[in-house]
């Protein structure tokens, strides 16, 4: 049975502009997708459909076995619980240190007072420090997340997704605004994460070559709809065009060639 | 032919930034001249009126022996004062605060409060505290509990207005991230919004602090009470000895505040 269902699922935003258009796919548990398209294309209303941080106009969307386009405020929380996401500015409370973000990641779990007044376990503290050791972050735990580098604060936002111990991992543009070393450090982190702990990841990309290389299966977005989808070794070049509407010589994966 | 129409589109691009600035400062000195022919106000005669008026401050309003026997009551009026605004400021801030999260963009509940907040907001801030001491008056009487409500609901206008910007300014991001983790509304205002608005909102309600000394005494001019009530007094006797040294026991406490305020902000920053 897939973890995740999309079926004909639209959005339209402000009855005008048309964000998705009858989108329909499923991903299984433990899967690595990602999904590409120019911007505008609609990427980013995918992801936040699954947690509902967009509603859907139209269709129906099936998460864990759960359809998610109608529920109450309870039965939401629940499924934000289930459902990490990494943002392409990383969303942090830069004020606070970095334990205190990553302890973020159990306030779903917890009573309405107990989070508000910032009460964790001795468990949950000892969780939330195994998971900076795992990230490389233990030096950093008690600095404030304003006087980290963007790769860290990007391990940061990966923590605190971690600590809902979630079924899924939605990535928003994980490493657009990273320099090419950081990049490979979160694309290995989460890629490790996939496969040790089991937890589907799906990713927005605009880097056509880290989808490849990174995803068993890329699905290809223009103007909200689905253009490809497949595996990723095996997406033609004539799609990539397709894709981003444009023609050979004018993309920046062309330029080694 | 291209080069030229964009030399041409060049050339007038500059031209009318030259004319725009050359007419709004032509505008602003025809709306000088013309006020000050409604107004009858000279800028030369009040230019000259100035120097008058400090040789009388230099020669009366100076502390003298008697001014120094009321030093104590000064002072313990002084306290009463500043002990107000700031109770004032700070019931009034935490009220704007939870009022502003229904008045922000990122944390609003929707849309039509969003609208009514923020029109209440402005109706309390734009009436000024000593209109809304006149008004208290009728109901309170001179009384202290006058002083405390005008400054409350200016205050309280101010500060909601302000909050609410801020409060649109520091949390669209760690909002989205904290409500995707399955956070209640309540747990990402403690969470997220007050831990990254923290250092402006303590900056604002120190600024009203000192705003409020100030403006507590005029109304306590009004309410007869506080520190205004004792400038007044001194003042209407003819006592300008004892006026004087009021004034500037306030100078030297809002002075004393804005130290403290400027000390505070650093640790927190």
């Amino acid at each position: 049975m897939p973890i995740l269902e999309f079926r004909n699922v639209s959005k339209t935003y402000d009855n005008k502009t048309m964000a998705l258009e009858d989108v329909s796919f499923s991903v299984r548990e433990g899967e690595f997708v990602s999904i590409i398209g120019p911007s505008g294309s609609g990427k980013s209303t995918i992801l936040r459909c699954i947690n509902r941080l967009v509603d859907a106009t139209q269709g129906v969307i099936i998460f864990d076995g759960q359809e998610i386009t109608s529920l109450g405020k309870k039965e939401l929380r629940r499924v934000r619980t289930k459902t990490g996401m990494i943002f392409q500015h990383y969303n942090l409370v830069n004020r606070l240190s970095v334990i205190e973000n990553v302890l973020h990641g159990r306030l779903g779990h917890k009573s309405n007072l107990s989070g508000i007044a910032g009460a964790y376990t001795e468990e949950e503290k000892e969780k939330a420090f195994s998971i900076l050791d795992k990230l490389g972050l233990t030096d950093q735990a008690y600095k404030r997340c304003d006087e980290l580098s963007g790769g860290q604060k990007q391990r940061v936002g990966i923590a605190r997704s971690i600590m809902q111990e979630p079924r899924l991992i939605l990535c928003d543009e994980p490493i657009a605004s990273l320099d090419p070393s950081s990049s490979k450090v979160i694309m290995d982190h989460l890629s490790d994460i996939n496969k040790t702990m089991n937890i589907t990841c799906i990713l927005n990309l605009h880097q056509v070559d880290v989808a490849i290389k990174y995803s068993q299966r890329i699905i290809g977005l223009t103007k909200g709809r689905i253009v490809y989808d497949g595996p990723a070794d095996q997406l033609p070049q004539s799609t990539i065009y397709e894709i981003y509407q444009s023609n050979k010589g004018e993309l920046i994966t062309d330029v080694e060639g | 032919m291209l080069r030229a129409e964009n030399g041409r589109a060049r050339e007038s691009i500059f031209t009318r930034r030259k004319r725009t600035y050359t007419l709004i400062l032509l505008g602003v000195i025809a709306f000088y001249v013309f006020a000050c022919t409604i107004t009858e106000f000279s800028a030369v005669d009040g230019l000259a009126a100035i120097p008058r008026a400090f040789v009388w401050i230099a020669k009366n309003l100076v502390p003298d022996a008697k001014a120094l026997h009321r030093f104590p009551n000064i002072l313990n009026k002084l306290l009463e004062t500043t002990l107000l605004s700031i109770s004032v400021t700070v019931t009034a801030a935490v009220c704007a605060f939870f009022f502003s999260l229904l008045g922000s963009k990122t944390t609003k509940i929707n849309g039509a409060v969003s609208r009514a907040v923020r029109m209440v907001a402005a109706f309390f801030r734009n009436v000024p505290d000593v209109v809304w001491a006149m008004l208290l008056l009728f109901s309170f009487g001179q009384n202290i509990l006058t002083g405390f409500f005008a400054l409350f609901f200016s205050t309280f206008g101010m500060l909601t207005r302000t909050f609410i910007e801020t409060i649109d300014e520091v949390s669209a991001s760690c909002t989205e991230a904290l409500y995707a983790t399955g956070a209640t509304y309540m747990q990402t205002v403690f969470q997220g919004i007050i831990p990254s608005a923290l250092s402006e909102i303590v900056t604002w309600v120190l600024f009203m602090i000192e705003t409020n000394i100030r403006s507590s005494t005029l109304i306590g001019m009004l309410t007869a009470t506080g520190i205004g009530y004792l400038f007044d007094l001194y003042y209407k006797r003819l006592d300008y000895g004892s006026a004087s040294l009021v004034v500037l026991c306030i100078v030297a406490t809002v002075i004393l505040i804005e130290t403290l305020s400027s000390r505070i902000r650093k640790v927190i920053l």
